[in-house]
């Protein structure tokens, strides 16, 4: 591939070890500016593991992550990162607007723009009749919709989304990622994280991981003519394979 | 701004969860009380048999805080013995009487030999010398307050000359008391440390619970993707829950000097100075160790490895008789230095400068507590 002109994320020879146990081995990759990309792989592969280190939670046991020409964890940085966790890290006996209210004020965000934001990303996520609701009594879906849109809350230049349509009815699913698309050609650089093939195709490029390891990068179509795979789940048994 | 953020929500999830604010302010105060009414019933008053006493003791036996009965044979004696129906006995074999304690709850074994040796023992010193008992044997103390520094110094030299059996019934000592006093019962004297171990126990149950939870939903991960920094984090707890542990101290102390009539000999707001510094502690703590529990179950193991040893220690008992290398563990323990102010102010009216040492130490605790669980969160984010 060739150099690329605007990368917003660069990961360079990153390995993460728990005790003996090594998670992810040697990954290199490059996530271009206002990209989608899709991270693909089983569950235990370390996507949530590589996902984190590029949110500056975690740091590597070797390698790096710059982000936007700063190496990560970087405090400011986190300004500029929306995240959405695997889990809903939502505070259950409070409404969704206090919620909302709590991550607004943690980004610094107030007054007339936080309200607009507000509104804004609730809409987006279908729950703006919701505001007021204990977010307890929310169901696991929308639970999901109100983690995404605190991710949203900031307008972050980079969105690092881990699996965030799980339990997402089909309507909506399609509604959040003509958003994503949307925000992307306005510049926001996507980062997910699926096991769901027809999100896969989606991406602007995808990073196969299984086992810890990258075993392939490009995007949806490359992937399938270069292995001669009709479908992204074939082309990820090719990868597979041959990785052994 | 940020912290302010962290405290609000805190504050807003509290008042959510009514339950769980219910225990912090109620149930400290419902315990109290009914520590209250433990202690404070009237003392016990032993039950003990006689077997052919003389007349003279047991005329005297009337007005004994005791319920004495009359057996008519050794037998019958021990069969109420063994029944319990009867703390002891006294059996009378005609030059000296003996007792027989049934023994198995050392505060009825107290009882009976006090009333024992208040009857037996003087009547007995004086029935031994032919002096015919029944005048002038019981003494009054309280009304003999006479200018005790005369008849001590002149005394003092001639009790050592075993001169004691003519001293005893003449010159009853003044008792004085230096603090607190002849009305003073068992709740006063351990009231400053249970309203210390209360305030202490369910502020580290519940800031240790709340602040796991933060860990174990997955939002403390979250906000660790945020620029919220990992002392501010630390901050926003304290702040946020040091409002209701805060209010909780005030209750406690209020409410126990107040409304249960806890002895009180100095200024209430050292009191309430060192009950905050000790919930302050409590709170750190609690937060900290949650970085050790992996569930709230295991937060709960900590209560007989943290909070009971501390009780043991904090002065409900008296460590002096305890070998010195155990004694020094109480210096480990927040709630020994809480409990010794609590106490120093309550019973002994002390003021600053006898409790300045403990205020620092709680002081300093606390902020010992905060900073290692600012470096327990690098767990979870480096920076």
């Amino acid at each position: 591939m060739s150099a690329p002109i605007d990368t917003a994320i660069r990961v360079r020879g990153l390995s993460r070890a728990f005790g003996h146990q090594t998670v992810l081995r040697d990954i290199t990759l490059d996530i271009q500016s206002s990209e989608i990309f899709g991270l693909l792989g089983p569950s235990g592969s370390g996507k949530t593991t590589l996902v984190k280190m590029i949110a500056g939670i975690d740091e590597g046991t070797s390698g790096e992550v710059v982000m936007l020409g700063t190496k990560l964890p970087n405090l400011s940085m986190m300004e500029r990162i929306g995240y959405m966790a695997q889990s809903d890290a939502l505070y259950e006996e409070l409404t969704a607007k206090e919620n909302l209210d709590f991550f607004a004020a943690l980004f610094g965000l107030k007054g007339a723009i936080k309200k607009t934001r507000t509104a804004y990303v609730m809409e987006l996520v279908g729950l703006g009749e919701h505001m007021n609701g204990i977010v307890a009594s929310y169901s696991g879906g929308m639970k999901r919709r109100l983690s995404l849109a605190i991710a949203l809350l900031h307008d972050p230049r980079i969105l690092i989304l881990d699996e965030p349509t799980v339990g997402i009815d089909p309507l909506l699913r399609k509604s959040i990622w003509s958003e994503l698309e949307k925000l992307s050609r306005q510049g926001t650089t996507i980062l997910i994280t699926t096991h769901v093939m027809d999100e896969a195709e989606k991406c602007h490029r995808l990073g196969l991981i299984r086992e810890g390891r990258l075993i392939a990068v490009g995007s949806p179509e490359a992937l399938k003519q270069e292995t001669g795979s009709f479908t992204i789940e074939e082309a990820f048994l090719h990868y597979g394979g041959a990785a052994r | 701004m940020r912290i302010r953020a962290l405290t609000l929500r805190i504050i807003r999830q509290f008042f959510r969860d009514k339950r769980t604010l219910a225990l912090l302010i109620a149930a400290p105060l419902l315990v109290l009380s009914l520590m209250y009414l433990v202690f404070n019933g009237d003392s016990y008053t032993p039950k003990i048999g006689v077997i052919g006493i003389p007349d003279s003791l047991a005329k005297q036996a009337e007005g004994l805080d005791a319920d004495v009965r009359a057996f008519g044979s050794p037998e019958l004696a021990e069969k109420a013995l063994e029944a319990q129906d009867i703390d002891a006995y006294v059996l009378w074999d005609g030059s000296a009487p003996a007792i027989r304690l049934e023994g198995s709850d050392p505060a009825r074994n107290r009882a009976v030999l006090s009333v024992a040796s208040a009857w037996l023992g003087q009547t007995g010193m004086s029935a031994g010398i032919g002096v015919p008992a029944g005048k002038g044997a019981p003494a009054d103390t309280n009304a003999h307050l006479n200018d005790v520094a005369d008849t001590s110094s002149n005394a003092h030299s001639e009790a050592d000359k075993g001169t004691s059996a003519q001293a005893g019934p003449a010159a009853a000592p003044a008792i004085e008391y230096l603090h607190g006093g002849p009305a003073m019962t068992t709740f006063d004297s351990l009231g400053p440390v249970f309203i210390g171990v209360f305030a202490f126990f369910f502020v580290f149950l519940i800031a240790g619970v709340s602040f796991l939870k933060e860990r174990t939903s997955g939002t403390l991960e979250r906000l660790l993707a945020t620029p919220l920094r990992r002392w501010e984090i630390v901050a926003g707890y304290i702040f946020g829950f040091g409002l209701f542990t805060g209010i909780q101290a005030v209750l406690i102390a209020l409410y126990s000097v107040h409304v249960l009539g806890l002895m009180m000999d100095g200024s209430i707001w050292y009191v309430l100075l060192v009950m905050l510094l000790l919930s302050a502690t409590a709170l750190s703590l609690g937060t900290f160790l949650s970085a050790f529990a992996h569930t709230e179950f295991q937060m709960i193991q900590f209560i007989p490895l943290v909070i009971v040893p501390q009780i043991f220690f904090s002065g409900l008992f008296d460590l002096e008789s305890m070998s010195p290398w155990l004694r020094w563990l109480s210096h480990l323990m927040p709630l020994t230095y809480g409990a010794d102010a609590l106490r120093g102010v309550m019973l002994r009216g002390e003021g600053w400068s006898g409790i300045a040492g403990d205020v620092l130490v709680l002081a300093g605790l606390s902020l010992l507590f905060m900073g290692a669980n600012v470096l327990a969160l690098r767990k979870h984010r480096k920076i």
